[in-house]
């Protein structure tokens, strides 16, 4: 990618700014194209529909993104070492429906809950192993696995959807906390956690600085003495652990597990994480420019409701959006 | 000279970047049959003017006349149509396919009749011709041979057989013998003198001052954007140019200060990867610098990178310290106290797109943590010590390593060793590519460093800096250890005849090491 003349490269380098730069650190930061386009998306539906800007409508959106975004993390870690996870939508499916069959058959919550994530963790894991040790390229293999985990979602159900979850787990996805009057959604507050956690894990902490240096360089970083295999296996699993919160949210949410679940997702997933700034290419990327990047997608979605777009023609539009949303970018970090 | 004959003319040409004027004011001109070396410090300027003379950049202003006629470049495919052709450093070849096809990449022939008409390529009148480049430059390249199978030696053929094909009148070298070995430089001055014969114009990017008394005409000297000098070589004299370039008197070409040497840190018995070094011995000495010396090819960079456990060997032992060592990987090399500065900083020293703070700390970073959290203030204090300590040259420690010159950079690759403190450094031609000012800036590190009781490993191409640097220098041939000869019996006669296989006398050297 050719943003060779962007300042930096995102929060990884937030700190020992000389004196005098913090304006200029503001506007040059690489989320700052991304921001501007959602605001003037949520500015224009507030003035031109009357529902966009009512809290119901916001914290719908909010969430209704919180699974797709918390998967976005890891996703974008993924991105950030140069690799892609396609089957984050069958993992979510699969987790959320792990965590559901665990308690059809009567095991409480918290076990039930860790069970899905554990799935999760184990299907990122067999995707780390399946690159680094099986030398797949990372779209092949995910590729296979996301037809595995849902082939799986499938097999185990004979394509019916578990139903009747306890209402203990489906608080989870449904509960709105009370703050400052507002009814704010669960998964909002998970979401938030871990965007929180999972910056400071990238910006903060050795397997953060490895994670960008493998995307930047994986020659250099190995000649430096790193191992890159290991730092690749962690990414996948913790996207996949990431896939699996999000899907639990939304079993939760939705109170039932269809095999069927997240279908697709992947490229919503995918398309917050680019649309949020990650290069392609490796080395770059930042959690706020994916939290932008998530919610750009679901006001995109719910904005083209809103304002009378066939569902038929919905997701031309959206695909229309992001490549002119992702061009923008680029000619804004070229023209610097 | 009158306009004809000057293929070339720039003049006052001005070019910013953001905080750095990088060409300011310069003129240059280059005439057919003329070899005009083009030197000056990494920063200089001589990338950027000849990215714009080849439509890589534009300039701000300025003028540039092609046959005595004013032009505007508008892109490097313009360029190219010009007549202007750049051999970079890294070559633009596509590695799978034949020479053929990349000496008339985007201009295949096409074939007769319906074949023209499905735009199917005439492979055999391609190969014909590009056969009669390559002989025309006197490569010994058949047309058919993959790129990948090709040294870069040949590749290098392949590039310059290639402009040919599209009629350059002027061709840029940047660099060109800096991954050549002795020999095939001498066959590069061949092929650059049958171009001289053709009436090209050539313009020679170089490092290496021998090179440019050799085959130069013309040395043109840039310092900090400016033309500084510009004489006939027969006007000009090494030291002069030196002064020229770094503005300063250079009163050595190598700080070579004498280290002690100590009992013996590294032992390397039997080291064998079938087919590309074979059985190689030698033991490395407290503050010793051990000059590996070879003909491209010889396999001084394989046995590298079996030593940082980069590449699997089939056999021998690395003993560090007195006590054996399992090297499978590079993160073993690191905790047995090896450090490697590899050949090439872009692609396998730095990681260009982060910060020098993050290229200079990535190795050791499990020391400015604890679980696993970083401590930015050590890092901090680390990268800055070292950025002081080498005389980095960046704006701040958040600049990325992409925007640094050439010398800066392999700065910052040595920086990152030196923060983890290896006993024993490899360094894989540590001055290829760089300035005189830096390049003098590394060797006096390097003597430091074993006066300090590191082992040094220095591979190097240029006999001078062998013999300059060295302790005892191990020549290689064809994977094999030639001989190991002590700094007094060096001499760069002897290296090459060890190098070209003529002397092996590694069985005598091999007993005293020993002994």
């Amino acid at each position: 990618m050719s943003n060779t003349e962007s300042a930096h490269g995102g929060s990884v380098v937030a700190m020992a700014r000389p004196r005098g730069m913090i304006w200029r650190s503001v506007v040059g930061r690489q989320e700052l194209g991304v921001f501007l386009i959602l605001l003037a998306m949520v500015v224009f539906l507030s003035l031109y529909t009357d529902t966009f800007l009512t809290s119901t409508n916001i914290f719908n959106i909010l969430r209704a993104f919180s699974w797709i975004a918390i998967s976005a993390f890891g996703q974008c870690m993924v991105i950030i070492t140069a690799g892609v996870d396609l089957s984050v939508g069958s993992v979510m499916g699969l987790s959320g429906l792990a965590s559901a069959m665990l308690l059809e058959r009567g095991i409480n919550v918290p076990v039930a809950v860790v069970g899905g994530l554990l799935t999760g963790l184990v299907a990122g894991f067999l995707n780390g192993l399946m690159i680094t040790k099986g030398k797949l390229p990372p779209f092949i293999a995910t590729l296979g696995s996301y037809l595995m985990a849902r082939g799986l979602c499938y097999g185990l159900t004979g394509g019916w959807p578990v139903r009747g979850l306890p209402q203990s787990f489906r608080n989870l996805g449904q509960y709105d906390i009370p703050i400052a009057g507002f009814g704010v959604p669960l998964p909002l507050i998970f979401m938030l956690i871990f965007a929180v956690l999972t910056s400071i894990f990238l910006t903060r902490t050795v397997w953060g600085y490895r994670i960008y240096a493998v995307g930047g360089n994986e020659t250099a970083t190995a000649l430096s003495g790193i191992n890159t295999a290991r730092v690749k296996i962690m990414v996948y699993s913790l996207c996949g652990l990431l896939t699996a919160i999000g899907g639990v949210l939304m079993t939760a949410r939705l109170g039932v597990a269809a095999p069927t679940a997240a279908q697709g997702y992947e490229l919503d997933v995918i398309a917050a994480v680019v649309v949020g700034g990650t290069s392609f290419s490796g080395g770059e990327g930042t959690i706020l420019g994916v939290l932008i990047g998530a919610a750009i997608m679901q006001v995109l979605r719910n904005g083209l409701v809103l304002i009378g777009v066939s569902a038929y023609w919905l997701q031309a539009v959206q695909g229309l959006v992001i490549v002119v949303a992702i061009m923008l970018d680029q000619l804004r970090k070229r023209g610097r | 000279m009158s306009e004809q004959e000057i293929t070339l003319r720039m003049e006052g040409i001005f070019k910013a970047f953001p905080g750095v004027q990088a060409l300011d004011d310069i003129d240059f001109e280059a005439a057919a049959s003329e070899v005009v070396a083009l030197v000056g410090e990494n920063g200089a300027g001589k990338s950027t003017l000849m990215k714009i003379l080849c439509g890589a950049y534009r300039k701000d202003a300025g003028r540039i006349f092609l046959h005595g006629q004013e032009t505007e470049i508008e892109n490097p495919y313009h360029a190219q149509q010009l007549g202007i052709a750049i051999i970079y450093q890294e070559f633009n070849l596509t590695p799978n396919q034949s020479a053929a096809a990349n000496i008339f990449m985007a201009r295949e022939p096409r074939q007769q009749g319906l074949g023209r008409f499905l735009n199917f390529v005439d492979r055999r009148r391609m190969e014909r011709e590009a056969q009669e480049h390559l002989n025309r430059v006197g490569a010994r390249v058949p047309a058919t041979a993959l790129i990948s199978d090709l040294s870069v030696a040949q590749q290098q053929m392949v590039e310059v057989a290639k402009e040919l094909a599209v009629d350059a009148r002027i061709i840029i070298m940047d660099e060109p013998t800096s991954a050549l070995g002795e020999d095939e430089v001498e066959t590069l001055f061949e092929i650059i003198g049958t171009l001289k014969e053709q009436g090209i114009a050539i313009i020679f990017i170089t490092h290496r001052l021998e090179e440019v008394f050799r085959i130069a005409d013309r040395v043109v000297v840039l310092r900090d954007g400016r033309r500084v000098g510009s004489m006939s070589i027969s006007e000009a004299t090494p030291d002069k140019v030196i002064h020229l370039m770094v503005g300063r008197e250079l009163t050595e070409m190598f700080y070579k200060e004498e280290a002690e040497i100590g009992e013996p840190l590294m032992e390397v018995r039997g080291l064998t990867r079938r087919g590309v070094v074979e059985d190689v011995s030698f033991t490395l000495r407290r503050g010793e610098i051990l000059g590996f010396s070879g003909l491209v090819g010889a396999g001084r960079t394989e046995t590298a990178r079996l030593l940082f456990g980069v590449d699997r060997k089939d056999a021998g032992e690395i003993w560090v310290d007195g006590e054996q060592m399992r090297i499978t990987s590079p993160v073993d090399a690191v905790v047995a106290g090896l450090g490697f500065v590899p050949e090439d900083r872009g692609l396998q020293g730095l990681v260009l797109k982060l910060p020098v703070l993050e290229n200079i700390v990535l190795p050791s970073l499990d020391n400015h943590s604890r679980a696993g959290w970083l401590d930015q203030r050590s890092l901090r204090n680390t990268a800055q010590t070292y950025v002081d300590k080498l005389n980095i040259r960046t704006p701040h420690l958040q600049q990325k390593a992409m925007f640094l010159s050439g010398g800066n950079q392999q700065k910052v690759v040595l920086a990152k060793w030196l923060a983890l403190q290896p006993k024993v450094l490899i360094m894989d031609e540590p001055t290829r590519g760089i300035d005189v000012g830096a390049k003098a800036e590394v060797h006096a590190l390097m003597s430091q460093l074993a006066q300090a009781g590191m082992g040094i490993i220095m591979i190097s191409s240029e006999l001078p800096e062998i013999l300059g640097m060295s302790d005892r220098v191990l020549v290689m041939h064809e994977g094999r250890v030639m001989a190991i000869l002590d700094r007094a019996e060096a001499t760069q006669e002897k290296i090459m005849a060890c190098a070209s296989g003529e002397i092996n006398n590694i069985n005598a050297t091999a007993k005293g090491a020993e002994a």
